[in-house]
């Protein structure tokens, strides 16, 4: 069980409990708007793109690189940034804190 | 945002994949407070399709961990589904929908979800074969992973060699079948990519051990207690206890063609996907839309245009006046290959290979008209994916001679015309 809060593009605090599955999937679930996951959770689309918080890059680690390389001319994306299709649930993600990245 | 005219209203959607669910759910956060109904003949929660002939053949999963939204989503959201209900026919002057099992359904808005279905060709033999199936539903893999595993041979004919029937070679062979592809065409992939690809793709599954077979046009199945033999136009044999059967989709239009609304190569809608009934919408694999990027009509069958074209009809029946202009992107998994497609590549005249500098597989075709870049085919290449996205967008002119030359970055500024 982890619990991962997410902070939508105006602000909002979202914070969900999830056992399994990609992160991704989670926030689909929960409709937490600006993470669509259009792809299903293939790194295809980019539709999934979050900030993970400063304190907390630990816990996910850093971006693959065809992570990196989807966001590579991303207007919003920087140094910590994630796509969460890639971001396993399982305990070590407990108390994450992921902010919702704007898109064009 | 609030919209009380709403309330009382009801819309529609016939079809629940991806266009419908998308649909469904971003009408409701567009601000719609009436009824959305959904209807869908597949029994099974609305799923991801793209996986069934990849990851998802593969795995032991049941669908419950491919949905496309989970059961409670639904009921979050009052989103009401309908399962293993198929809608026989539309009385538009009236608003109302005849379901197959006798009900009716009253509408005030109606979204046509209905997709596509696989193509049967009329092959002798084909409807008493053996073990055969299309791959377009869950239902399809689970016939198929049955059979593969009730098998013991695990022979495997698979008829066409387009993308499904790649990804489906791919995936069956990864859980140890004996796999042949026969395709009609000179090549395979021919209505899709540049020949340098079809040669790629046909390299990689050879290298993987699954003959590809091409000038193979099947024209007789004889199943004779429970082996099929395959017979081609040339004479070639082969048996098999299982055939996959992937030479393309229809797609359904009956339904629409029914009602009297507009149909050309599938139901014309305008740039808000709305079809010539103000009240009537259509979205996904069964629209025929404008493209204004390229400047014509297409037909497309991708996640792509189903969730875009979901997202602008629930924009449009909210008033928000969207109009519909998105690049079309695709991708394909066959083995340790991520191809991933932007652009439509039909009526290019060259093309250039840039090959990277790098370990392992990683190169990209660029389709141009002349000078204008039309689409990117990009091998396990995501940076050539999202950069020929940019470009084709944009409309930018590019130096081909420094795109070609591998050891010039990608990066925008490197590669555009001086």
């Amino acid at each position: 069980m982890a619990k991962i809060t997410f902070i939508t593009t105006d602000d909002k605090t979202i914070t969900l409990e999830g056992t399994s599955g990609s992160v991704m999937q989670l926030a689909v679930d929960n409709s937490v708007p600006g993470i669509d996951g259009d792809c299903g959770g293939v790194c295809s689309c980019a539709t999934c793109h979050v900030h993970v918080a400063p304190e907390h890059i630990e816990k996910t680690g850093a971006a693959s690189e065809i992570e990196e390389d989807m966001l590579d001319l991303n207007d919003y994306s920087n140094e910590r940034s994630r796509l969460c299709c890639q971001l396993e649930i399982s305990e070590a993600l407990d108390g994450l804190v992921l902010q919702v990245a704007e898109s064009d | 945002m609030s919209n009380n005219h709403t309330k009382e209203r009801v819309c529609a959607v016939i079809g629940a994949s991806h266009a419908g669910v998308n649909f469904a759910f971003s009408l409701r956060k567009e601000g719609w407070e009436g009824d959305i109904v959904l209807f869908d003949k597949d029994p099974v929660l609305p799923y991801h399709r793209p996986p069934l002939s990849k990851a998802y053949l593969t795995s032991e999963d049941g669908i419950e961990k491919n949905l496309l939204k989970s059961a409670e989503s639904y009921e979050k959201e009052n989103i009401s589904l309908n399962l293993g209900v198929s809608i026989s026919s539309i009385n538009r002057e009236d608003k109302i929908l005849y379901l197959s099992d006798g009900r009716v359904q009253n509408y005030d808005k109606l979204v046509i979800a209905t997709g596509a279905r696989p193509i049967i060709p009329p092959i002798p033999g084909i409807d008493t074969a053996a073990n055969t199936y299309p791959l377009r539903t869950a239902g399809d893999v689970e016939n198929i992973r049955h059979a593969f595993h009730a098998s013991s041979n695990k022979r495997i004919i698979i008829i066409g060699g387009g993308y499904i029937g790649l990804e489906t070679a791919a995936s069956l062979k990864k859980l140890g079948g004996t796999v042949t592809v026969l395709e009609r065409e000179e090549r395979i992939l021919a209505r899709v990519t540049a020949p340098e690809m079809s040669n790629f793709f046909m390299q990689l599954h050879t290298q993987n051990g699954v003959d590809v077979l091409t000038n193979k046009n099947v024209v007789a199945i004889n199943n004779t207690a429970g082996v099929n033999i395959v017979t081609c136009e040339d004479g070639s044999k082969f048996e098999a206890d299982i055939i996959v059967v992937g030479v393309g989709i229809r797609v359904n239009l009956e339904l629409a063609k029914d009602a009297g609304l507009h149909i050309e190569n599938g139901i014309a809608v305008d740039e808000t996907a709305c079809t010539n009934d103000k009240d009537i919408y259509a979205i996904g694999d069964c629209t025929f839309h404008y493209n204004p990027h390229y400047k014509r009509h297409v037909r497309l069958e991708s996640v792509q245009n189903a969730v875009d074209q979901a997202k602008v009809a629930a924009a449009a029946i909210c008033e928000k006046h969207p109009v519909y202009n998105t690049m079309p992107w695709f991708w394909s998994d066959q083995y340790d290959i991520k191809l991933q497609m932007v652009g439509l590549s039909e009526g290019y005249n060259n093309i250039l290979i840039r090959e990277e500098e790098s370990e392992g597989v990683k190169f990209s075709i660029w389709y141009f008209k002349d000078d204008t870049l039309l689409a990117v085919d990009a091998i396990n290449n995501a940076k050539a994916y999202v950069l020929g996205t940019k470009f084709i967008k944009g409309n930018n002119k590019i130096d081909k001679s420094k795109l070609a030359d591998p050891s010039v970055l990608f990066k925008p500024a490197n590669l555009l015309a001086e």
